[in-house]
């Protein structure tokens, strides 16, 4: 009996990926965990072996096939002894009906009516952002684990090496502190470094170097010093990283005078906010996210856009309920949006996309209209950025409070590795849109 | 070494071949289920390491403690954790060694002296020297192995931990897995490992990290200087990954061929299993033995592992702290 060898899948949010190599030929014996294939997502190469002795009796799909599927059978493999398939040249590799549209770009609002607008990635907007600010300052320097040569561990940095050079783009060992401290001193002194961290966690090992060095100085020397640098890469949740790679840093950053913080959903603000920060005379958190990276968004032509910080964007116009957050919060946001209107709630979405400054204004302005408010962030609830615009809108528009405001969070836990659980830790669109439900007294 | 305790019948030599085997085959087996996507997030796989934790474990006895770092299913397996605990680990399961919690990454065995399993390069390290201290403190004679990788040796914390290990006279067992490849990464390598412990006026060698029996003569030596009140030892025990970093990574960086070279004239199994059987220390059909119950082990704890069930959703909130 030939069994049907399926696409495997890399990771749980993988849905379809390149098959860039078969290293076994129709016909040749295979033995369990012979290395049979090779297949490429945006992210990562996995090496795929046989799980059963065998032969290979036919190829279903070819390499160099880009957008296979998951599951899709790639091939076929004969127990020892069958006759091959006889060949069979109308077979095709069956496509797969596409799932949900999660990975089809999401129109960003704002842009002027008629402007074209084609998709736009996030890692691809930041790579943009990250060459133009290179070719535009050559101050601009970039360091980091695995940057250069390698092009960054999420591609992030592709092609800057060929581009600028080992000198301005410098592959480091794996030595946060120090090459955190490397870049402030280089900043002190007049460049402009952006500063990658493999993962936001690891940025723990350099926290006093952020905070004490960066963060201070300018204050410290009565404005003496700048320290124009900005400290980038993925942060929160990922697909099951575990408690030690994913964690959100944004409200722990967010609670530093001197630091200034973004955290964006859509990929024009990816750009757009990157070159702010490498253009600011003072230290920024850039934070992103491993899970948006491969998000596309329709946007137009963008050019030098550059987006100012602490100006909240607004996805979506609504009169009943103000649901405000940031970074794949957002996300959880419009799709609440949706469901809500399904009830007949009109619910207003702000993106903060800057936490410090963080635009308050918009945000009183949303919960006067509607008299509602619903927080949505990834991170921990105590300390949160939500329980911050409680206090704050408790303060600035008690009266126009129609219901205490509500604050969704991620679970007041370290975030657990299997599926299940990590999929309650973060918050779900039904956790806002009951939220709402609660607010509206509905 | 429990293993053996276990009931497997080989002793000596022929246990060493076994405990290897069993690491292979098991990684062999995560790596599929991997593939899979029955195993999520980071997999650092063992694959050619093999003889570096086994010939220490040859030496450790009862009372003994370790930690290493996120590439740790074969320190588990050599210090006798239940393969099924392990492989449930992976497939994240309610019966897993962290109760599904924690992953590949992040598992634990108080019980068998092992203290993870941890996600961040270099900060087992501080932490073994850590638990060092508590046995010196407990005057008993154990040692505590403490393994990272040759790039993790670049982390700051590292070398401030070699100083307090030398002042405080502590009892740990460096062991620096140099595996050639950090990663993906385009750093070149950084100056002599050793030579930064010795700095710090801590004993050093180095061994084959693909021949057990070296590493086990040189564990020998480094675990009776450390028995004996005498302080810190650092090993640096020279090896090879067969496989990319982690999963996700296709090792670019080096040739297949290359990979293939060192497979096919270093491997520390088949040369073992050459040497095992041109010294007539043992026939044929006690290896295939051996590769028979290995193969049933490994699959026995897949198949539990695929079985078993999640960890419930009131599991999300238990073991924050010691009141919940
Ligand atoms: C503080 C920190 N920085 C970066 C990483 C990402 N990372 C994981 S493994 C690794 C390479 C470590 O290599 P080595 O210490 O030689 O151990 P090996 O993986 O070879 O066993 C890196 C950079 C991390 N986990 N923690
Ligand atoms: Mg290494």
């Amino acid at each position: 009996m030939a069994t049907e060898i399926r696409m495997p899948a890399l990771s749980p949010a993988m849905e379809e990926g390149r098959l860039a190599r078969w290293f076994v030929a129709e016909g040749d014996a295979v033995q369990e965990g012979d290395v049979i294939a090779e297949i490429e997502t945006d992210k990562a190469t996995l090496e795929f072996e046989a799980v059963a002795a065998g032969r290979l009796g036919k190829i279903l799909v070819p390499e160099g096939t880009a957008s296979v599927k998951v599951d899709t059978p790639i091939a076929l493999l004969m127990a020892p002894g069958d006759t091959p398939a006889p060949a069979s040249p109308a077979r095709r590799a069956p496509v797969a009906a596409p799932r949900a549209t999660r990975n089809a770009a999401m129109r960003e609002p704002g842009w002027e009516a008629g402007v074209h607008l084609a998709p736009l990635i996030v890692r691809e907007a930041l790579r943009d952002a990250l060459t133009e600010e290179m070719s535009r300052d050559e101050a601009v320097i970039v360091i980091g684990e695995e940057v250069a040569a390698a092009e960054g561990p999420y591609r992030v940095t592709q092609g800057l090496l060929d581009r600028f050079g080992s000198a301005r783009v410098i592959d480091v060992p794996v030595t946060e502190a120090a090459f955190a401290g490397l870049g402030i001193g280089a900043a002190f002194a007049g460049l402009r470094p952006v500063v990658e961290f493999m993962n936001f966690s690891f940025a723990l090992q350099a926290m006093d170097q952020i905070v004490n060095s960066a963060a201070k100085t300018r204050y410290m020397s009565g404005g003496a010093v700048s320290c124009p640098i900005v400290f980038r890469g993925p942060n929160g949740a990922a697909g099951r990283v575990g408690a030690q790679h994913a964690q959100c840093f944004a409200a722990w950053m967010a609670h530093v005078p001197g630091l200034a913080v973004a955290y964006p959903y859509a990929a024009s603000d990816a750009k757009g906010l990157l070159k702010a920060a490498i253009r600011s005379d003072d230290p920024v958190v850039f934070l992103e996210n491993e899970r948006l990276y491969g998000r596309s968004f329709d946007a137009p032509e963008l050019g030098d856009h550059v987006v100012p910080f602490g100006q909240a964007r607004i996805w979506r116009e609504g009169a009943d309920v103000t649901l405000v957050g940031y970074g794949p919060a957002v996300g959880t946001m419009l799709e609440a949006a949706d469901a809500l209107a399904d009830e007949g709630v009109a619910a207003e979405v702000i993106d903060l996309r800057t936490l410090r400054p963080l635009d308050h204004a918009t945000v009183l302005e949303g919960v006067r209209k509607t008299h509602r408010c619903v927080t949505v962030e990834e991170g921990w609830p105590q300390g949160g950025i939500g329980e911050h615009l409680a206090a704050v809108i408790m303060r600035e528009a008690f009266d126009w409070l129609d219901a205490p405001v509500a604050c969704v969070a991620g679970s007041d836990v370290p975030m657990p590795y299997a599926e299940t659980l990590e999929a309650l830790a973060l918050p779900r669109a039904e956790d806002v849109v009951e939220a709402a439900r609660r607010v509206s007294y509905r | 070494m429990t293993a053996r305790e276990e009931g497997a019948p080989e002793s000596g030599d022929v246990g060493l071949y076994r405990d290897m085997l069993l690491i292979r085959r098991f990684e062999e087996k995560a790596g599929q289920l991997y593939g899979m996507g029955l195993v999520g997030g980071f997999c650092h796989l063992y694959i050619g390491q093999e003889a570096v934790v086994t010939g220490m474990e040859a030496v450790a006895r009862e009372g003994d403690q370790r930690i290493t770092s996120y590439r740790g299913h074969g320190h588990m397996l050599a210090a006798g954790i239940d393969p099924g605990a392990i492989m449930a680990e992976l497939l994240g399961r309610e019966t897993g060694a962290s109760r599904g919690k924690g992953g590949s990454m992040h598992m634990f065995s108080p019980e068998h002296g092992f203290w993870g399993g941890h996600g961040i390069v270099g900060a087992q390290v501080p932490i073994g020297a850590g638990i060092a201290l508590a046995e010196k403190t407990r005057r008993t004679n154990n040692v505590t192995f403490v393994y990272f990788g040759d790039a993790a040796a670049d982390q700051g914390q590292v070398a401030e931990t070699y100083r307090l290990a030398a002042l405080l006279s502590l009892p740990c067992l460096f062991v620096i897995e140099n595996n050639s490849y950090p990663g993906p990464s385009a750093a070149p390598r950084g100056p002599q490992l050793l030579e930064r412990a010795r700095a710090y006026g801590i004993e050093t060698a180095a061994v084959d990290g693909m021949d057990v029996r070296a590493v086990r003569e040189a564990a020998d030596v480094a675990a009776l200087h450390v028995r004996a009140g005498k302080g810190p030892y650092a090993i640096e025990a020279r090896t090879y990954r067969y496989r990319g970093h982690s999963m996700a990574d296709p090792a670019k960086y080096r040739t297949r061929e290359e990979a293939s070279r060192v497979r096919a004239t270093r491997d520390p199994i088949e040369s073992l299993r050459e040497r095992l059987l041109g010294e007539g220390a043992v026939t044929e059909e006690v290896l295939r033995a051996i590769d028979r119950e290995v193969k049933d082990i490994v699959s026995a704890a897949a198949d539990a592992a695929r079985e078993a069930p999640a960890p419930e959703p009131e599991a999300l909130h238990l073991h924050v702290t010691a009141e919940a």
